[in-house]
C-alpha cells in the first residue's frame, strides 16, 4: 500500500501551490483581479492541505494542517514593489510567466489529485475517495482559471 | 385635473387596483412657465431618460423649445405616469452651460475649436497609433445613456473597423451583473419578466433593490396593487431601510457582502421543505443534483451568524417565497454592485427555475438595469459583446457577424473576452492603451478610487476623447472634447428592462454647434477611412433610421429580434417588446415559455463562467453539460468579502442612489426642483452607531479610507449597524474645485473612498464593501444634512428634521383616466 506516499506528496503540491498562489497575489497587487482571485483560490489550496492532514492520519501520517505561508515582511515586499512598477508595461510579461507556472503547478497537483483517487477507489478507502471528490475540482479550477487568465492577458502584452 | 407636489410625493397619487386587473391610467404633466397645454405648439414622443424603467413620454415643445413633458396613456410600460426626475429633469437640456462648440487642448488648457481641427486632431493621433502599435492601443468607453442606433455603429466602429476588443459602457457599472447572471442560468442576456407581471404576482421579492428609488414608476405600480384588494407579500432584502422595506411583509437587513450566504439559506430552505417543482426542474433544467448538494450546509442558523439576520426571518421569508402561486423577483445594485455580485444574482434565477416560475403571468425575473438604454448598449454590443447576443467564442457566429459586415472574420477581435473598463484601466496604466474615446459618461466620478483614476486619466501619454454634453470632471481632463446633442435634439431607439423598445424623436435643435453622437461616429468612421472587404465605407448609413435597419438586419433570427419592428411601427401606439419578427410581428411579452429557452450550445450567447474564478466555460465543456440547451443551475459557496472591518476602520461603506438624482448629477443637478430636494452629500449612519459616538443629526463628520477622504453632514437613518452609507452622485463640476478636490480635506465624492475590487464573474466594480472610519469635524450647530426624508434616508422617528418638499415650483398635474383602458 503506498497511499501514504501518495497523501504525503499531494500535501507537499497542494501546500507549494498555496505558496504559488499568495506569492503570485502579492507580485501583482496592481492587478486587482490576479490580486483578489489568487487570493480566493488560495483558500482552497489551504483547505485541502487540511484535509489531507486529517485523512493522512488514518494512514500513519503526521502532516501539517496549515499551510506553510511566506513571512509577512516579505508579502508586504512584494506588494509595494508591485505599486511601483504599477506604470510600467515589463509587469505585463511576469504576468504571463506567473501565470504559465501557475497553470503548470495546478494540472500537475490535479494529475496527482487523479492518481489519489484511483488509488482510494483501488483500495476500497470511501473517506479518501471523498475527500479527493471533493477537492480535486476545486484544483482543476485553478488551473482553468490560469490558463482563461493567459488568454485574457497575452493578446495585450504580446501585441503591443 | 389636480396639481400635487411630485418632490413632497415621488409615486403621486393611489389608483389602487386587484389581481390580474388592469392597471388604471394617470397621465402626469409638468409645463414650465405657468404654460397650459393650449400654449404648446407641438407633442413630440419619446420616453424617459433619467432611469432604465423606460416610461414613455410627449415632449412639449413651444417656440422651438422644450417646455415640458407628459406620460403617454397609451403605453404599456407607465399607462401615463411620470417619475419625478422626468417631470423635472429635461430643463437640463436648457442649460446656459451646455457644450456648443469642440474644445481642444492647447498649451495644457481647452480651448474653443472648429469642428474639423477637433476631428483631425482625433483621428490623426487614432492613425498613428494604429500603424505605431495596431487595435490594442485604441479603447472606446461608452454609456447606458446614448440610442441604440449610436452604439451599434459604435460597436461595428471599434469592432469591424478598428478591431479592438477594448470596448465598454458604464452598464459595467451597473448592469454588468444582470447580464452576467442571466447568461448563466439562461445562456443568453434577455429579460424573462413582463412589468405586467406585477398586476398578477402574489408575492414580490425585491433582491438589494430599492424599487422605490431607481424605478419609481414600477414602484407605482406595486404601491396601487399593495393598495388593492388580496395585494402581493413583498419581501425586501437591504442593509438599509428603504421605502421598500417599510413595505415589506418581511425585511431581511443582512450584512454587507454576505448576500450570497443569505441566498444560499433561502434556497437551502426551499430545497428542504420541498417547495419546488420537481417536474419542472427535471424537464427543463441541468445541475440540479450539484444545486441541492451544495446547499445543504447552508442552513438559516449558519446564515443568520454571517448575515447578522434571525434564522426565523430567513425562515419566513423563505416559506412566504416558498408558497408563492406567482412569484415575480427583482433585482439591483445592493446585488449588482456588492461583493459575489453574479453567484448572488444567479441564485435569484435559481429560486424561480426551481420554483418553475417562468413564462407565465405574474412569474418572472427582472434582472434590472439602472439606466435608461443600458439594455441596449448589451444586445447591441457597445459593453464589448458582439451584437445581438452572439457568443464570442462561436466561431460560427463571428462568421456570421463577418458577414452582415462585409468583413472579414479575423477583423473581429475574438480571441478572448472583451476588455471590461477596469481592466482597460489597467492597460492604460501600464501604458499599452494610449487612446480612449469616452462618449456620454463621467468616469472621474463614477468609477471606484477617483484618485487613482484622475492620475490615470490626466496621463500625458494617453490621449483622451470625451464626447459630452457639459464639461463634466472628465471631460475637463480631456485632449479633445466633442459636444454632442442629448435626448429631445436628436431621434433614435430604446429599450427597457422587460425589453420594449420605444423611439424618441427629436424635438428641438442642438444648442450651438453640438451635433448628435451618430453624426459624430459616422464622421469619425469616415475620417478614419473605415471599410469593408469590397472597398466600401464600413457604416453603410446616415441617418438614425438607416441605423436602425441595419441593426434589424443584424438581429435577425437572434434573441433580441428586430426585423418586425419600423420607426412607423413605434409611432403613435404603445412601445413593443422584443422579439418581433414575422412569427410575432406585435413583439412578445414573455419569453421562455414552457421551458423553452436560447441555452443550446450552438445558438446560445455564452457558455458560462466559473462562479469564483469567472474563468470562462469552455465549448465542449458546455456542450456535455447542457447539449440540448436547458435552463442551468449554477451553485456558488459562499465566501468572504475582501474587506474586511478592522479596528481603524470599523465600518462598511456602501454608497448609493437617491430618487432625485442620476448618476454624477449632470443634469438633475441642473434641474432645480431636483437639486433642491438634495443639495448636496450625506452619510447614513444607524441611530446606535451614532449614539455610540455621541453624534448628532447635522454633525459634519469625515469618512475615510485607506484610498481618500470625503466630507459630509450626518442623517441618522433606518440603516443596520456598522454600515455607513454615501450617495455616490455628488462630484465637483458645481464645486469650487472644478474637477476634482483641491484640499484633501474637499472630496466629496462617495469614490474617493470606494476600492479598485470587482466580480470576477461580471467585472462590476465592488461599490458596497468597503472599511472605513469615521470621525466628527464639528457639531452641526442647528444645521442638518440635505437628505431627502421621503426615501430611504428619512430620519429615525422623532428626529427634528424639516420634510423634503417642492413647493409651488414642484406642483405637477395629474388626471386620473377612470374606468381603465379597454
Amino acid at each position: 500500500m503506498k497511499l501514504d506516499l501518495a497523501i504525503e506528496e499531494l500535501h507537499r503540491s497542494e501546500n507549494h501551490l498555496v505558496t504559488v498562489l499568495t506569492s503570485m497575489s502579492d507580485k501583482h497587487k496592481s492587478d486587482h483581479e490576479v490580486f483578489y482571485v489568487c487570493r480566493d483560490m488560495a483558500k482552497w489550496s489551504r483547505q485541502h492541505v487540511a484535509e489531507l492532514a486529517r485523512v493522512g492520519r488514518d494512514f500513519g501520517l503526521r502532516l501539517e494542517s496549515e499551510a506553510s505561508g511566506e513571512p509577512a515582511v516579505l508579502e508586504t515586499m512584494k506588494q509595494r514593489a508591485s505599486e511601483l512598477t504599477g506604470r510600467r508595461s515589463v509587469p505585463g510579461l511576469l504576468l504571463l510567466a506567473d501565470l504559465r507556472h501557475l497553470y503548470r503547478e495546478a494540472a500537475g497537483t490535479s494529475v496527482d489529485w487523479e492518481l489519489l483517487a484511483q488509488g482510494a477507489q483501488g483500495a476500497k478507502e470511501q473517506e479518501l475517495l471523498d475527500v479527493a471528490e471533493r477537492c480535486h475540482p476545486e484544483t482543476l479550477r485553478i488551473a482553468r482559471w490560469a490558463n482563461s487568465h493567459l488568454k485574457v492577458t497575452s493578446p495585450q502584452v504580446l501585441a503591443s | 385635473m389636480v396639481k400635487v407636489d411630485r418632490i413632497a410625493g415621488p409615486w403621486g397619487t393611489r389608483t389602487p387596483y386587484g389581481p390580474g386587473e388592469t392597471w388604471p391610467s394617470r397621465v402626469d404633466s409638468y409645463l414650465a412657465d405657468g404654460l397650459t397645454e393650449e400654449d404648446i405648439d407641438r407633442w413630440v414622443q419619446s420616453a424617459t431618460i433619467l432611469h432604465s424603467n423606460g416610461d414613455a413620454l410627449d415632449i412639449a415643445v413651444k417656440d422651438e423649445r422644450i417646455v415640458g413633458v407628459r406620460g403617454r396613456e397609451v403605453d404599456r410600460v407607465n399607462h401615463g405616469r411620470l417619475g419625478p426626475k422626468d417631470l423635472f429633469g429635461w430643463q437640463a437640456n436648457n442649460s446656459p452651460d451646455r457644450l456648443t462648440k469642440p474644445l481642444i487642448r492647447r498649451n495644457g488648457k481647452l480651448v474653443e475649436t472648429d469642428w474639423d481641427t477637433a476631428m483631425n486632431a482625433v483621428v490623426g493621433r487614432a492613425k498613428d497609433l494604429l500603424e505605431e502599435q495596431g487595435p490594442s492601443a485604441i479603447s472606446f468607453y461608452t454609456t447606458g445613456q446614448l440610442f441604440l442606433e449610436e452604439y451599434y455603429t459604435l460597436g461595428l466602429i471599434a469592432h469591424g473597423g478598428i478591431g479592438t476588443s477594448h470596448v465598454d459602457g458604464n452598464t459595467r457599472l451597473c448592469t454588468a451583473t444582470a447580464a452576467a447572471a442571466l447568461k448563466e442560468t439562461f445562456a443568453c442576456d434577455g429579460q424573462p419578466g413582463s412589468y405586467t407581471d406585477i398586476d398578477h404576482a402574489d408575492v414580490i421579492a425585491l433582491y438589494g433593490h430599492n424599487m422605490a428609488e431607481t424605478q419609481t414608476v414600477l414602484w407605482t405600480r406595486v404601491l396601487d396593487r399593495l393598495a388593492g384588494p388580496n395585494p402581493p407579500k413583498v419581501i425586501c432584502v437591504d442593509p438599509r431601510e428603504t421605502p421598500v422595506a417599510r413595505a415589506a411583509t418581511v425585511h431581511l437587513a443582512p450584512r454587507p457582502g454576505t448576500n450570497v450566504m443569505l441566498m444560499n439559506a433561502l434556497i437551502h430552505e426551499i430545497i428542504a421543505n420541498g417547495w419546488i417543482d420537481r417536474h419542472y426542474i427535471e424537464a427543463h433544467t441541468v445541475g440540479f443534483a450539484e444545486l441541492e448538494k451544495q446547499m445543504k450546509g447552508y442552513t438559516p442558523e449558519v446564515a443568520a451568524e454571517v448575515c447578522d439576520v434571525p434564522a426565523e426571518q430567513i425562515r419566513e421569508a423563505a416559506r412566504i417565497i416558498g408558497t408563492a402561486e406567482r412569484l415575480l423577483s427583482t433585482v439591483l445594485q445592493g446585488f449588482y454592485q456588492a461583493h459575489q455580485a453574479s453567484a448572488a444574482a444567479v441564485s435569484v434565477n435559481n429560486i424561480n427555475v426551481i420554483r418553475g416560475m417562468l413564462g407565465k403571468p405574474g412569474c418572472g425575473i427582472l434582472q434590472m438595469n439602472g439606466q435608461p438604454t443600458a439594455e441596449n448598449t448589451r444586445e447591441a454590443g457597445a459593453d464589448g459583446d458582439l451584437p445581438a447576443f452572439r457568443n464570442w467564442s462561436n466561431d460560427e457566429h463571428v462568421k456570421d457577424l463577418a458577414r452582415v459586415w462585409n468583413i472579414d472574420p479575423m477583423q473581429i477581435p475574438h480571441y478572448s473576452p472583451p476588455t471590461h473598463i477596469m481592466q482597460q484601466l489597467r492597460y492604460i496604466e501600464e501604458g499599452s492603451i494610449r487612446f480612449m474615446y469616452v462618449t456620454a459618461t463621467n468616469p472621474a466620478v463614477s468609477l471606484p478610487e477617483l484618485r487613482r483614476i484622475r492620475e490615470l486619466l490626466a496621463q500625458e501619454r494617453l490621449f483622451l476623447v470625451v464626447q459630452d454634453i457639459f464639461l463634466t470632471e472628465t471631460a475637463q481632463l480631456a485632449d479633445v472634447v466633442l459636444p454632442a446633442a442629448t435626448w429631445g435634439e436628436k431621434t433614435g431607439t430604446f429599450t427597457n428592462v422587460d425589453r420594449t423598445v420605444h423611439l424618441s424623436e427629436k424635438a428641438v435643435e442642438p444648442p450651438g454647434e453640438a451635433r448628435s453622437d451618430l453624426d459624430i461616429l459616422i464622421d469619425f468612421a469616415q475620417r478614419m477611412g473605415l471599410e469593408d472587404k469590397d472597398g466600401q465605407p464600413l457604416v453603410k448609413w446616415t441617418d438614425p433610421e438607416g441605423a436602425f435597419e441595419g441593426w434589424k438586419e443584424c438581429s435577425r433570427g437572434r434573441p433580441c429580434d428586430y426585423s418586425g419592428m419600423s420607426y412607423d411601427k413605434l409611432r403613435g401606439g404603445s412601445g413593443i417588446q422584443w422579439p418581433c419578427n414575422e412569427e410575432h410581428p406585435d413583439g412578445t411579452e414573455r419569453i421562455y415559455v414552457d421551458g423553452k429557452f436560447w441555452a443550446q450550445p450552438d445558438y446560445c450567447e455564452s457558455y458560462g463562467r466559473d462562479m469564483i474564478t469567472g474563468a470562462p466555460v469552455e465549448k465542449t465543456e458546455y456542450k456535455a453539460l447542457n447539449p440540448t440547451g436547458k435552463a442551468v443551475l449554477k451553485a456558488a459557496e459562499y465566501i468572504g468579502p475582501h474587506e474586511l472591518p478592522s479596528q481603524d476602520y470599523p465600518f462598511q461603506l456602501m454608497t448609493g442612489r437617491t430618487l432625485y438624482h442620476f448618476h454624477t448629477r449632470t443634469k438633475t443637478g441642473r434641474a432645480p426642483q431636483l437639486n433642491a430636494a438634495a443639495p448636496e452629500v450625506w452619510v447614513e449612519m444607524s441611530a446606535s452607531d451614532a449614539s455610540d459616538r455621541g453624534f448628532a443629526e447635522g454633525d459634519l463628520l469625515e469618512v475615510s479610507t485607506p484610498r481618500g477622504r470625503v466630507r459630509a453632514r450626518l442623517r441618522i437613518s433606518g440603516i443596520r449597524p456598522g454600515a455607513i452609507f454615501l450617495p455616490f452622485h455628488y462630484g465637483y463640476w458645481d464645486a469650487e474645485d472644478g474637477s476634482q478636490p483641491k484640499k484633501k480635506h474637499d472630496g466629496r465624492a462617495a469614490n474617493e473612498l470606494t476600492l479598485t475590487d470587482w466580480d470576477p464573474v461580471s467585472k462590476q466594480p465592488i461599490f458596497k464593501t468597503a472599511a472605513a472610519a469615521v470621525q466628527r469635524i464639528s457639531k452641526a450647530e442647528g444645521q442638518v444634512s440635505a437628505a431627502p426624508t421621503t426615501t430611504a434616508s428619512a430620519p429615525v422617528s422623532g428626529a427634528d428634521v424639516p420634510a423634503t418638499t417642492g413647493g409651488d415650483a414642484a406642483q405637477s398635474e395629474e388626471l386620473i383616466i377612470t374606468g381603465g383602458r379597454p
